[in-house]
C-alpha cells in the first residue's frame, strides 16, 4: 500500500497529475449538469410568466 | 432504412430522450474501463526500468492528447455537415466539442509537464509538438469565445465551423510533429503502422483510458447537447412535455 | 467578358481603399510607428549587447511585424462596415472573394509593404549583416500578405461584434506561428551560413495556400456577419 502512495519517490509527481485529471474531468461533468438544472428552471419560469401574461 | 433512422434520430425530442437513456448506460461504462484502466495502470503493470513509477502519469497524459486531437476532428467533421447540410444535431454537436476539447488539451498539457519535471528536468520546453498541442488550446479557446461572442446561434455555429475547418491543418502537425521535426518529446510508439512498440502489460491500461475517455467524451457531449438543443427550441410543445415530466 | 469586367472591379477597389486610407494618413502612420517603437524599445529592455541583439533580431523584428499587422487588421473592413458600403459591395454582381482579395492587397501594400521597406533600417541597428538583411526583406515580403490573408478570415468573422479585441488574438494567433516559424528560422540559417531554400520555399508555399484559401471563407464569413 505505502508502495502505491509513494510511486518509487515520485508521488508529488503522479499523484498532482491524476489529482488535476480528476478535478478537470469532474468540472467538466459537473458544469453541464448544474446548467441543465438552470436552463429547466429558465426555461419553466419563462413559460410561467409568458401564460401570465397571455391571461392579461 | 438509414435515412429514415437519421431522420428519426435528428429529431429534437427523439434526440433528447434517447441521449438522456443513453447517459445512463454510458456512465456504467465508463466506471467500467476507468476502474479497469486506473487498477491497470495504478497497480498492476510494471514500473518503467527507466523511469520507474513516474511513467504511469502515460495513463492520463496520453489518453488526454488523444482525445484533444480526436475531439477537434469530431468537431471539425460536424461542423462541415451542419455547414453542408444543414443539420441542426450536426451543428449542436461542432458547438458543443470545444469546451470538452480544450479541457483535454489543457489536460494534456498540464500532465505532459508534470511528467516532464522528473524526466526532462523542466516544466516546459518549446519543442514543436508542445508548442503545436498549446496552440490547439488557443485555438479551441478561440471556438468558444467567438460563439459566445456571437448572438444570433445560427450564425455563430456557422462561424465556428469555419474556424473549426481552417484550424484542421494544425492537427497532422501536432501529431507529424515528433517526426518532422528533432523535438525533445518522445517519437510515437502506439499509432504507428508497425507493432506497437510497448509492453502488452503497460498497453492495455493505456488502451482502457483511452476508450475510458472517449465514454467520457460521448457523455460529456450528449449532456450538454441536451442543453444547447432545450435553449434553441425553448418554444416548442416538446420541451413542455419534457418540463412536465420533470 | 465578364472577366475584364471583374479585373477592372478587382482594379477600382484597390484604388478606392488606396485612395480612402491616403485621406487618412494617420491611419497608416499608426502599425508603422508601432513596429519602429517595439522593435526600438527592445534594446532598451535586454540592454545593448550587440552579440544579443543579433541573436533575437530575427524573433522581434518579426513578432513586431505580426503585431503590427493585428493591429492595422481592424481597418480591413470596419469603416466600409459602418457606413454600410460592405452591404453594398455583397451585393454587387461580382464575386465577394474576388473584392475580398482586392481589399487585402490594399491593405497589404498600406502595411506590409512599408514595414518590409523600414525593417532593413531596424536590422541594421540589431547588428544584422547585409546577407541576413536580404533574407530579412524576403520573408517579410511573402510572409507579411499572409499574414495580412489569414487575418482577413478573423476580422471577417469578428467584425459584427462590438469587442473583437482579445478573441481575436486568440482566433488570429495559432494561425500565425508557422509563418513565425519558418521566417525566423530562415533568417537564422542565413546568419549561420545555411542554406535558407527550404525555409523560403515553405513560406512560398505557406502564400500560395493562404492566397488560394483564404477570400472564399473571407467572403462567407463577411456574409455571416452581416446577415
Amino acid at each position: 500500500m505505502s508502495q502505491f502512495l509513494e510511486m518509487g519517490g515520485y508521488a508529488f509527481y503522479v499523484w498532482s497529475a491524476y489529482g488535476v485529471s480528476t478535478l478537470v474531468l469532474c468540472y467538466g461533468l459537473l458544469r453541464p449538469y448544474l446548467d441543465h438544472k438552470k436552463t429547466l428552471r429558465e426555461i419553466s419560469l419563462k413559460r410561467r410568466q409568458h401564460k401570465r401574461d397571455l391571461n392579461d | 432504412m438509414i435515412m429514415k433512422w437519421l431522420h428519426k434520430f435528428s429529431s429534437p425530442p427523439y434526440f433528447y430522450a434517447l441521449s438522456g437513456k443513453l447517459i445512463k448506460w454510458l456512465s456504467v461504462l465508463l466506471v467500467a474501463f476507468l476502474a479497469a484502466g486506473l487498477y491497470g495502470g495504478l497497480v498492476l503493470a510494471p514500473a518503467d526500468y527507466q523511469q520507474g513509477d513516474s511513467f504511469r502519469i502515460i495513463y492520463v497524459h496520453v489518453p488526454a492528447a488523444w482525445m484533444s486531437l480526436f475531439i477537434y476532428m469530431v468537431m471539425a467533421v460536424s461542423g462541415t455537415i451542419a455547414l453542408v447540410w444543414r443539420i441542426k444535431l450536426a451543428e449542436i454537436v461542432s458547438v458543443c466539442s470545444p469546451p470538452i476539447g480544450a479541457g483535454f488539451t489543457f489536460l494534456a498539457l498540464v500532465t505532459g509537464s508534470i511528467w516532464g519535471k522528473p524526466m526532462w528536468g523542466t516544466w516546459w520546453v518549446w519543442d514543436a509538438r508542445l508548442t503545436s498541442e498549446l496552440i490547439l488550446l488557443f485555438l479551441y479557446l478561440g471556438l468558444i469565445g467567438l460563439y459566445t461572442a456571437i448572438e444570433d446561434k445560427r450564425t455563430a455555429s456557422r462561424s465556428v465551423a469555419i474556424l473549426a475547418l481552417v484550424g484542421v491543418v494544425n492537427i497532422p502537425i501536432i501529431h507529424y510533429s515528433v517526426e518532422w521535426w528533432n523535438t525533445l518529446h518522445q517519437g510515437p510508439t502506439v499509432t504507428k503502422f508497425d507493432k506497437p512498440s510497448i509492453h502488452i502489460d503497460m498497453l492495455i491500461p493505456l488502451l482502457n483510458m483511452a476508450i475510458a475517455f472517449k465514454l467520457y467524451f460521448a457523455i460529456a457531449l450528449l449532456m450538454r447537447s441536451r442543453n444547447e438543443l432545450l435553449q434553441r427550441e425553448q418554444n416548442g410543445r416538446w420541451v413542455e412535455e419534457v418540463l412536465e415530466g420533470k | 467578358m465578364a472577366i475584364s469586367m471583374h479585373l477592372r472591379a478587382f482594379g477600382a477597389v484597390i484604388v478606392r481603399d488606396l485612395l480612402l486610407a491616403f485621406r487618412h494618413k494617420s491611419e497608416l502612420v499608426n502599425s508603422i510607428a508601432f513596429f519602429i517603437l517595439v522593435v526600438s524599445l527592445f534594446p532598451l529592455g535586454v540592454g545593448a549587447d550587440i552579440v544579443l541583439l543579433r541573436k533575437i533580431a530575427p524573433g522581434v523584428i518579426w513578432v513586431a511585424a505580426l503585431l503590427a499587422t493585428f493591429l492595422s487588421l481592424d481597418h480591413l473592413f470596419r469603416s466600409d462596415y459602418e457606413d454600410g458600403c460592405l452591404e453594398l459591395i455583397l451585393m454587387s454582381p461580382h464575386p465577394v472573394s474576388l473584392i475580398v482579395l482586392a481589399k487585402i492587397m490594399a491593405h497589404w501594400m498600406l502595411t506590409g509593404v512599408p514595414l518590409t521597406l523600414i525593417a532593413p533600417l531596424l536590422a541594421g541597428m540589431y547588428g544584422l549583416e547585409n546577407s541576413s538583411i536580404a533574407v530579412l526583406m524576403l520573408t517579410l515580403l511573402i510572409g507579411t500578405p499572409i499574414l495580412s490573408l489569414i487575418g482577413a478570415i478573423a476580422i471577417a468573422l469578428t467584425v459584427g461584434l462590438r469587442k473583437g479585441g482579445v478573441m481575436l488574438a486568440l482566433l488570429i494567433l495559432p494561425f500565425y506561428v508557422p509563418v513565425l516559424i519558418f521566417a525566423t528560422a530562415a533568417i537564422d540559417a542565413q546568419i549561420a551560413g545555411f542554406p535558407v531554400s527550404g525555409q523560403i520555399n515553405m513560406l512560398l508555399a505557406l502564400l500560395a495556400l493562404a492566397l488560394t484559401l483564404s477570400p472564399w471563407p473571407t467572403a462567407v464569413a463577411l456574409k455571416m456577419s452581416l446577415s
